[in-house]
């Protein structure tokens, strides 16, 4: 899939502000005051912030409103109605916290469960697609709630539940990337069902429909250089899980916590980036941009 | 309403025969021809006279090498545009309602003035049978001429879509899938019509037929062999003494 930076920056911006007004809702700092009005306002131009960025890449976010409508079938409506009831009840939570110096455990409660749906209902988006088989598992949600969490126990600066998390959320990427790498083939998608010609023989990808490129190809037909791909792993997950752990065990300090939050965000960027760049889509398969599966053609 | 209908009361749809298409690209031309100048926004194109052009269309023909296992290689022409699936990924994702499937006749249409132009849709499509606009910013997709087949003011025998109206080669054929007496599906049952990508769900309304099995040549060669071996035993006069002559040249055989 194309790595769309408005995407990249909304999903990991959004997650981490998200998390943040998780653990701020059930009272993780207890703040009032203004150390309350700095933690909403990082957390609110968080995830606000990542919301707004996702509109950039509408062909018409004019129409945006009629977002809120299907969300019967749609985890992309579902989404957009759980991000603003998060954001409008996060919001009220907020002001008594910092103006009335007042905490309304129940409202601060039902905002935190809004935050985390939110983050559930971006991350089903993309598990819901049966055409990436790469997200299309239970791993994708569980990988954006463990970031989430993680990433907004760190910005709250609750070291003590940060560090557990952030192991899980290495671990539960791990098993998304080594999961991810092998998903294209246990989806049993190939050029021989995509076409339909397998039970011939061999199939070859002769002559793409035109001579120039298309929108599929830009949209749905990236493809990363595995060492490339690699070296970016390690890069992703020393950013985001082991440099964070290793700073939590330090003493205490503003500062080192900041560079934790940085280096985390700047990892989860980096792994959301190998989220779409390294996906399959299997229309793909039409232009014979995938390797087939080993073992799937009927010839070899 | 972006909720599939649960049934819906006919399937219209394509049949394509990849026995007898010819690979001409007209139903390519002829899509883009009706569906640029009628129904929704225009079909556009990018540069279309520079180094790299490219553009919208709702009907591509793919051309694909299938080697059999012994035997000569056959060349295959694909042409491929929206399946008018009956659990179509497509419609579910979209978020505004711009995507629904029709209960009277099974076509997936988008209603393009509620389209906000995300692109979920093209995502969420295994066929790659939706193409976003670039100039007008909206979700394209085939409508099944919808604006051709129900149109009084077309004479009967254009009210089929463009791609099967021109095909030169009689390769594609339009009808009701979901009648089982149709001409389109007792040609699909007798060809062995089958579903593209079957395993991602989406039961496609349109059918493929395969091609039929090539003729070997090789075993034509070998009926008529026989008959080709050379007769003269003995040779005399001019051709007899230069191929003996030829033979004993240095490097001939004797």
């Amino acid at each position: 899939m194309h790595p769309a930076p408005s995407v990249i920056i909304f999903t990991t911006l959004s997650g981490l502000g998200f998390g943040l007004l998780f653990w701020l809702g059930i009272g993780l700092p207890p703040v009032t005051g203004w150390v309350a009005f700095v933690f909403f306002a990082i957390a609110f131009a968080l995830a606000a912030g990542g919301l707004m960025v996702s509109t950039f890449h509408l062909g018409h976010p004019e129409r945006a409103l009629k977002a809120f409508t299907q969300w019967r079938s749609s985890w992309l409506s579902r989404e957009g109605i759980c991000a603003v009831a998060a954001l409008a009840t996060m919001g009220l939570y907020a002001i008594g916290a910092v103006f009335l110096g007042a905490t309304w455990r129940p409202v601060g409660i039902i905002g935190a469960v809004l935050s985390l749906g939110t983050v559930f209902t971006t991350s089903m988006i993309y598990a819901q697609l049966r055409s990436v088989p790469r997200w299309n598992s239970w791993l994708t949600p569980a990988l954006f709630l463990s970031l989430g969490l993680s990433g907004g126990a760190l910005l709250a600066g609750q070291t003590a539940i940060a560090a557990p998390l952030l192991a899980v959320a290495a671990t539960v990427q791990l098993a998304a990337w080594q999961k991810g790498d092998t998903a294209l083939q246990r989806s049993g998608s190939t050029m021989a069902s995509a076409t339909g010609l397998g039970g011939i023989g061999e199939v070859r990808a002769f002559e793409p429909p035109h001579t120039g490129t298309n929108y599929l190809l830009r949209e749905f037909v990236h493809v990363v250089g595995r060492r490339h791909s690699r070296r970016l792993r390690v890069i992703a997950f020393a950013l985001a899980f082991v440099v964070p752990l290793l700073l939590l065990f330090l003493p205490f300090s503003h500062a080192l916590a900041g560079l934790a939050a940085l280096a985390h965000l700047a990892g989860v960027a980096c792994s959301r980036w190998l989220f779409f760049a390294e996906a399959e889509h299997v229309v793909g398969l039409y232009y014979g941009k995938r390797q087939p599966a080993p073992g799937a053609q009927p010839i070899s | 309403m972006t909720t599939l209908p649960d049934k819906t009361d006919r399937k219209m749809g394509l049949v394509i025969d990849l026995d007898t298409c010819v690979g001409c690209h007209a139903c390519v031309i002829s899509c883009k021809g009706w569906n640029t100048e009628n129904y929704g926004a225009p079909l556009s194109d990018q540069d279309p006279y520079g180094s790299d052009p490219s553009g919208t269309f709702l009907n591509r023909v793919h051309s694909y090498e299938v080697q059999p296992e012994q035997g000569a290689a056959q060349l295959i022409h694909f042409p491929k545009s929206c399946l008018h699936c009956d659990d179509a990924p497509c419609v579910t994702v979209c978020p505004t309602g711009a995507s629904y499937k029709r209960v009277e006749d099974g076509i997936v249409l988008v209603n393009e003035s509620d389209c906000i132009g995300c692109g979920l849709c093209a995502w969420a499509c295994p066929y790659g049978a939706r193409e976003m606009d670039a100039a007008e910013g909206v979700m394209k997709k085939c409508t099944l001429c919808v604006d051709r087949i129900y149109n009084e003011n077309l004479p009967e025998e254009d009210r089929v879509p463009a791609c099967v109206r021109t095909c030169p080669a009689g390769a594609r054929h339009f009808g009701d899938l979901g009648d089982p007496d149709s001409d389109v599906s007792r040609l699909s049952a007798e060809r062995g019509g089958m579903d593209l990508m079957p395993e991602q769900g989406t039961k496609p309304v349109n059918k493929y037929l395969p091609p039929r099995p090539k003729d070997r040549i090789e075993d034509q060669i070998d009926v008529l062999a026989p008959l080709l071996e050379p007769i003269a035993a003995d040779t005399g006069g001019f051709i007899g003494w230069l191929d003996k002559a030829l033979s004993r040249l240095p490097g001939g055989t004797i």
